[in-house]
């Protein structure tokens, strides 16, 4: 059986359906990421002042992430434009750059969670939080919490203190950070009973990381999804070129346009969630 | 030339000077982020301002929504509002916190609001 108006415009809307269909769906994501923004607006404005955790993410990082997510984007289009002119060589090329971005953004966005899963903070019960790493045998242990030093019956553990925190205001945190830059930070002891709280920065350590796991881990999500239709299309679904250009071109828009999305969601997440 | 391939020539250019401008707002903005304005509100415009304008550049010229059929426009504009009408809902209820949204929980934090850093 042929889909109907794969190819031919639909009469009533002047577009192939799967370009109405993509449209559609994009309308649905714009709700499901602007539900999840409105709650970070929410959880923020409803934090008490001075407790919301800024400057604990790698800018540095995170502008190179977006510089990759913008080349995929633009690597598709041009991609698509490739195809348009006839030029299947180039859009090859094209789309495996865009696939080697998916990739890579993954791939940093992956390092950064896991800097992030070996970032601590210490409450201590004479009020005093430090954030840092802790040092267990000359290594960097993730996901550790309270419990872990009960459960591993610890006396004490060794921690690497940050020179800042993030209830500092942001000039002060600067300042902290450059001040002890190159410096190796001073290990201390901290006795067990001492600590009230330990976390690691991940969802649990509060509303902040709750929000921001949430967020970059969806859009992960869809880069995932995003790179692999690409990579369907791009590799064994090529074949559909010789036999219906006009369908594969068609395809490789409709694919684009879920791609130019998730780069369109990172460039708000970006200042939001890192600068903010 | 034919005059469709003229066209595309012409996306093209279009596409990589978008691109240039994309890589250009996020410098900038990442810029400003090290000038710590003493104003929270004018950062966050700042910071959004920029986002908005690259995200005008991705949706009008990538995803092509300068020259789009009416049923594309149609669907948008649904969209933008609801979009909106979630937005409001988020300020109508600032004022109305739901309890527990707080940061961290009474007990764990120290004497007098905010902490020392522990240094």
């Amino acid at each position: 059986m042929e889909i109907p108006y794969a190819v031919q415009a639909r009469p009533d809307t002047g577009l192939f359906n799967a370009k109405v269909g993509i449209w559609l769906f994009l309308a649905s994501e714009v709700m499901l990421f602007g539900a999840l923004f409105s709650s970070y607006i929410l959880l923020r404005v409803g934090a008490d002042p001075g407790s919301w955790p800024h400057g604990l993410l790698n800018i540095p990082i995170g502008t190179f992430n977006t510089a990759v997510l913008i080349t995929s984007s633009v690597t598709v289009v041009l991609s698509w434009a490739s195809l348009k002119v006839g030029n299947f060589a180039r859009y090859r090329k094209l789309q495996f750059v865009t696939i080697l971005c998916a990739v890579g953004f993954l791939g940093i966005k992956s390092f950064e969670y896991r800097e992030k899963f070996a970032h601590y903070e210490v409450w201590q019960t004479d009020g005093t939080r430090r954030i840092g790493h802790i040092d267990y045998n000359g290594r960097s242990p993730l996901f550790w919490k309270t419990e872990t030093l009960r459960q591993m019956k610890l006396d004490s553990i060794k921690f690497k203190s940050d020179p800042y925190h993030y209830t500092m205001s942001t000039r002060d945190m600067a300042a902290g950070k450059k001040a002890a830059a190159g410096k190796e930070h001073p290990m201390e002891e901290i006795k067990t009973a001492d600590i009230k709280r330990l976390s690691a920065f991940v969802p649990a350590h509060g509303t902040y990381f709750a929000i921001y796991f949430t967020l970059t881990a969806l859009h992960a999500l869809h880069v995932l999804a995003g790179a692999i239709v690409i990579a369907y299309i791009w590799g064994p679904g090529a074949k559909l070129w010789k036999r219906n250009p006009e369908q594969y071109i068609n395809r490789v828009e409709v694919s684009g346009l879920f791609w130019h999305f998730v780069d369109l969601v990172w460039i708000f997440l970006f200042p939001v969630l890192y600068l903010l | 030339m034919s005059d469709h391939a003229h066209d595309i020539s012409r996306h093209v250019r279009i596409y990589v000077t978008v691109f240039i401008a994309l890589l250009i707002g996020t410098v900038i903005t990442v810029a400003l982020n090290y000038m710590h304005f003493d104003s929270m509100a004018l950062t966050v415009t700042i910071a959004l301002f920029i986002a908005t304008i690259k995200g005008f550049l991705v949706a009008g010229f990538f995803m092509h929504l300068i020259s789009e059929k009416k049923a594309i426009y149609a669907v948008m504009l649904v969209t933008v509002f609801f979009f909106a009408a979630m937005m409001y809902l988020t300020v109508w209820a600032r004022d109305e916190m739901p309890r527990g949204t707080q940061y961290i929980s009474v007990d764990t934090r120290p004497p007098g609001g905010a902490s020392s850093a522990g240094h």
